[in-house]
């Protein structure tokens, strides 16, 4: 039995100034599993989810990916700061999917797509073109390439975002509510995208309210509440069976 | 609802036995339009009589225009912007990112710059420049030259640091606010990727600061134009001070200001016109672009023509 560990948080801690955002969390996900976080908005799970690529300094615990410390060189008991340099290639791993899609605005939809491989995989534009026209295709855009952001639909620039993430054929994708801006018909194309991730065998940590997906293609969820796990396991228990008072009175609100 | 109805009555359109259609909408009229427009060229035409009964001899006005004198003193105004507004753009550009940084020290160093030449008059910098050699009488780079302030700080090389250095503080900060209008999600999203800071900046945030940055750049630049006329107060000879040098000699003052003016409209028109078409060009990425200037300019052409 030796299922590769890809994210693995012990106690994690952030704080934005007097405000105790994470309360220690702990959480393994292992590789080709879809995690789910879910819970009540200012409750920490996105803060959490920017925490693994670093967007986010945590203030205590550890937390790693794929074996390596986000963000620090452990030595010892002291963890050292990396250098900006060190934490991007750590980045270049992990790829993220924002809520408001964060499209690059004066980029057609190829243009965002290859701008990681040859600007940080130094890949030439050649053979990235080839991979992200593959890409848009597999995402259904691949006659929206030449488009720019403000010409597409939020569905459209959110399946080009994940296209842009998988530009970096990361060992792990991060999903921030990745449908919670966009109009609801819009959200089954993205959904849909990725269902298809998921069976793919990608490793995804997924910030959602779309509890049918979560239910769909999690392999497990996690509900999170004021900035500690309150309750973790398979989907059909945590959504059909919740055992702790907080996550049913979550789940009544939403469902 | 007895009121209800009652409004209704009120409000039924008079019946007058034509089909909706054969309706004719009447404009407003603006009488005080007409009054205002005759007002003022009233008032317009009086101007122009002062003038053309002044003692002005507009023969010559228009004889200085490509005198070889004048025709200098423009190469050398036109010099003295573009070298100036290049080393203004570096600094600025440079301060801009400074004062972005995490670094407190860099930050620090930008801010210091920007209230300094900022806070003080330019006329006053220039003067500064001009006589540094009292400050430091001899320029010296340790093994490679040693030479007198005096024979290196000429009136050009005053006017260029005098304005370039002040137009960087200024620019620098049409530049942050450009680098500000940048949504922070972009740097999030470059961040995600793996790109390195200096990256980030460079290829995703000033580019996109870019479509703020030009129209107030476009506006320094024509401000830093009329700035370049200073530089006669240490006698470099951009166009004023040519002009100054002739009607010294022959006493056709007013003559010659009018020369100059003209030069002065003459450049700003154009580099208007170029502002307007680069805004265009910058435009391409974003929503409701319009057709760029050189199409509008051909469009309109091509209209009155067949008119």
């Amino acid at each position: 039995m030796s299922k590769q560990l890809i994210v693995h948080a012990e106690q994690v801690t952030k704080s934005f100034g007097d405000l105790e955002i994470l309360k220690g969390i702990d959480l393994q996900v292992f590789r080709g599993e879809v995690l789910c976080i879910i819970g009540p908005s200012g409750s920490g799970k996105s803060t959490f989810l920017r925490c693994i690529n670093h967007l986010e300094k945590i203030d205590g615990g550890r937390l790693s990916v794929n074996g390596s410390l986000v963000g620090y060189r452990q030595n010892g008991d002291r963890l050292y700061e990396l250098r900006d340099k060190d934490v991007c290639r750590e980045r270049a791993n992990i790829g993220m999917v924002f809520q408001h899609f964060n499209l690059f605005g004066h980029k057609t939809a190829l243009e965002n797509v290859i701008e990681g491989p040859v600007q940080v995989k130094g890949i030439s534009k050649k053979k990235a073109t080839e991979q992200g026209m593959a890409l848009l295709d597999r995402v259904g855009l691949g006659s929206r390439a030449h488009a720019y952001p403000y010409a597409m639909s939020g569905g459209q620039q959110q399946r080009v975002a994940i296209a842009r993430a998988l530009a970096m054929e990361p060992q792990l994708m991060l999903f921030d509510e990745p449908t919670s801006s966009l109009d609801p018909e819009l959200v089954g194309e993205v959904l849909d995208v990725m269902k298809d991730l998921a069976s793919s065998g990608m490793t995804m940590v997924v910030v959602t309210h779309e509890m049918g997906f979560a239910r769909e293609v999690a392999d497990g969820i996690v509900f999170i509440d004021n900035g500690c796990v309150v309750e973790r396991g398979q989907p059909h228990d945590v959504l059909g069976n919740p055992q702790e008072e907080r996550t049913r009175a979550f789940l009544s609100a939403v469902l | 609802m007895a009121v209800e109805d009652k409004l209704e009555t009120e409000r039924e359109v008079p019946a007058v036995p034509t089909s909706a259609r054969a309706l004719t909408v009447v404009p407003l009229k603006y009488p005080g339009r007409w009054v205002l427009a005759i007002v003022i060229l009233v008032l317009l035409a009086l101007l122009v009589r002062a003038f053309v009964v002044a003692d002005i001899d507009y023969a010559a006005v228009v004889e200085y225009l490509t005198v070889p004198g004048i025709l200098e003193g423009v190469r050398n105004t036109l010099l003295l912007l573009l070298l100036s507004m290049a080393l203004g753009l570096v600094l600025g550009v440079l301060t801009a990112v400074m004062r972005q940084s995490p670094n407190p020290v860099l930050r620090w160093v930008g801010g210091g710059y920007v209230w300094l030449f900022r806070g003080t008059p330019l006329l006053v910098q220039l003067l500064i420049w001009f006589n540094l050699a009292i400050i430091f009488n001899t320029f010296t780079i340790p093994g490679l030259v040693s030479m007198p302030m005096n024979t290196l700080m000429t009136p050009f090389l005053a006017a260029l640091l005098g304005l370039g250095i002040n137009e960087g503080a200024y620019i620098s900060e049409i530049v942050r606010g450009g680098i500000l209008s940048v949504d922070h999600g972009q740097r999030e999203a470059a961040s995600a990727i793996g790109m390195p800071r200096a990256k980030i900046m460079r290829r995703i945030v000033l580019p996109q600061a870019m479509r703020v940055i030009i129209p107030p750049l476009g506006n320094e630049f024509i401000a830093c134009l009329k700035f370049t006329s200073l530089a006669y107060t240490i006698s470099f000879s951009e166009l004023l001070h040519s002009a100054n040098k002739i009607y010294t000699a022959n006493f056709k003052v007013i003559e010659l200001l009018f020369t100059v003016t003209i030069w002065y409209l003459a450049l700003t028109t154009v580099f208007s016109v170029l502002q307007q078409m680069l805004e265009d060009r910058l435009g391409r990425s974003a929503p409701g672009s319009r057709p760029s200037f050189a199409r509008r300019l051909r469009k309109n052409l091509a209209l009155r023509r067949t008119a």
